[in-house]
């Protein structure tokens, strides 16, 4: 099964309230996806010539106490990173003004169990395992504030109930997915990818479609030609939401085996599998609802 | 008429549904009306009593499955599988219905005022469907029975290995399945789709502008000249 919920918000007040309107739409889709959660939020870009980064230890013992400060304080001792930190528990947001890559390999020397969940100027990534209520407690997903972002509750179904396996997947910078559904070519994408140097964090399927989608962008495609490639290259049943800095990007499979639907109002843009994660809602009643088409591209500028 | 309320933001939908199974039948003709249903499943499914029941919003999946004499309006849209084996009775969607809605329903009519989308009447064992805006793709696949109509566009694979439903389509139809085809719309079959158009609140929509499209047939026994239609 699995859940998705996006929601970007058009009138600039809402920004404040993002995550407290989230929360609710992913508790909503606890019965599609039971084991894990995640989300993506979307917030004003840092100055260009800062990245941040989204770290989870979870994989480590005592994560919930573990001492990031120390891990910051390593970074700019031995590379000059002018980094910054905010933790939320098992997650961090390393912020700093070097490039990604070289921050990237440090941390992989540094401790090779912390995982790098995202990169970008715009992107903070939490994602872990355990219900959506649960996981939205955790990092405090309520107090989440930003113009849009892509949430998800995992049934896993082709590989393992793990942190790093749990949505949204990210590739390159600012760009998330999140996936309701299978692809049954995933070993072709990863083998057609391989010769491009794209490497994998997992055997996931979605990563596959992630890191296929961000090389088309990265290629120079807009988001709507990724998606018709996309269209072309992916197979399987699928409904995908996606997350750039600037937009909200919806399709789904010719088939429409995978749900969706969307709420829409002078005020946001709501998406989720199911309408129950939508009603709660401010104004939906009055919302225009309606159901994407199979292979139509949907696009929302934020 | 007697009417009882209920509010899914209140009360459980088991309640609701356990009332509309045992006590409410007791009772027939009274009206039912649930407020708040929040695209909650299976609301009002596996009705056997001539109740009315009006779901004040958007519906989940299988609302007014498996329904039997009851009437049922849902003022908002319904979810996957919507009147899905209906045997009798009425069911309207005044919004749009998702995937399969009508599914292998034997009897009754289910009205969707909206579109409606993907495998539309899939399997379709004799009971009517009017939709008055457009299906998505493998509308009416294997249906065996009864009649489909569309005021709006059909998508692809039309009717794909129909058996005996009637389909009537006023709009343009995107792709025919395997072994649908159209068909010269005779006395009778006007007079179907008239009753029908009636009875959905379309009367003012004039029959002649329908095409009629049913089974070629060829499908009934495997015949090696038909394997590229399959």
């Amino acid at each position: 099964m699995c859940g998705i919920v996006g929601l970007l918000v058009k009138t600039p007040a809402l920004r404040e309230q993002l995550g407290e309107l989230m929360v609710p739409m992913m508790i909503g889709m606890t019965e599609r996806g039971p084991d894990s959660a995640g989300l993506a939020v979307f917030t004003a870009p840092l100055p260009a010539g800062r990245r941040k980064i989204s770290v989870f230890a979870g994989y480590l013992e005592d994560a919930d106490r573990y001492d990031w400060q120390a891990l910051v304080d390593a970074l700019n001792r031995d590379l000059d990173a002018h980094a910054e930190v905010a933790a939320r528990g098992r997650h961090a947001i390393v912020s700093f003004a070097i490039a990604a890559d070289a921050v990237r390999n440090w941390i992989a020397d540094y401790q090779p169990l912390l995982k790098v969940f995202s990169t970008g100027r715009s992107i903070d990534l939490y994602k872990d395992i355990g219900t959506p209520a649960e996981v939205a407690a955790r990092y405090g997903f309520a107090g989440f504030k930003g113009t849009h972002l892509v949430g998800h509750t995992r049934m896993a179904t082709e590989s393992a109930v793990t942190p790093d396996r749990a949505h949204p997947f990210t590739a390159g910078e600012d760009f998330c997915l999140v996936h309701n559904g299978s692809l049954s070519n995933p070993n072709g994408i990863r083998r057609m990818l391989a010769p491009h140097g794209i490497r994998f964090d997992t055997d996931n399927d979605t990563e596959a479609a992630t890191r296929f989608l961000e090389w088309r962008l990265r290629e120079g495609d807009e988001l709507k030609e990724a998606l018709q490639k996309g269209f072309e290259v992916l197979d399987g049943f699928y409904t995908f939401l996606m997350g750039t800095p600037t937009e909200l990007a919806l399709i789904r499979d010719p088939f429409a085996c995978k749900p969706a639907v969307v709420a829409e109002t002078d005020d946001y843009v709501a998406i989720a599998s199911e309408f129950r994660s939508l009603a709660h809602l401010p104004g939906v009643n009055h919302a225009h609802v309606f159901e994407p088409a199979p292979e139509e591209m949907y696009v929302w500028k934020a | 008429m007697e009417s009882v309320n209920f509010d899914l933001a209140a009360t459980p939908l088991r309640e609701v549904n356990h009332y509309l199974h045992h006590q409410a039948p007791a009772r027939a003709g009274q009206q039912v009306r649930i407020d708040n249903p929040n695209g909650a499943h299976a609301i009002a499914a596996g009705l056997n009593a001539p109740l009315d029941v009006v779901i004040e919003g958007h519906a989940g999946y299988y609302a007014a499955g498996m329904n039997q004499h009851a009437t049922v309006t849902i003022n908002g849209s319904a979810g996957t599988g919507v009147a899905e084996n209906m045997m009798s009775g009425k069911v309207h969607v005044k919004g749009f219905a998702s995937n399969a809605a009508g599914a292998t329903a034997h009897g009754g009519l289910l009205l969707i005022d909206g579109d409606a989308g993907l495998r539309c009447a899939i399997s379709l064992k004799g009971a009517n469907v009017v939709v008055g805006g457009s299906v998505g793709s493998f509308s009416a696949f294997m249906a065996q029975a009864g009649n489909l109509v569309v005021l709006g566009d059909a998508g692809e694979a039309l009717g794909d290995s129909l058996y005996e439903a009637r389909i009537f389509v006023r709009g343009t139809v995107k792709s025919l399945g395997a072994d649908c085809e159209e068909k010269p719309m005779g006395e009778a079959e006007r007079a179907i789709l008239a009753d029908l158009l009636q009875q959905a609140g379309h009367a003012d929509v004039d029959p002649a502008s329908f095409k009629l499209y049913g089974s070629a047939r060829t499908l009934y026994n495997f015949h090696v000249d038909n394997a590229g239609a399959y």
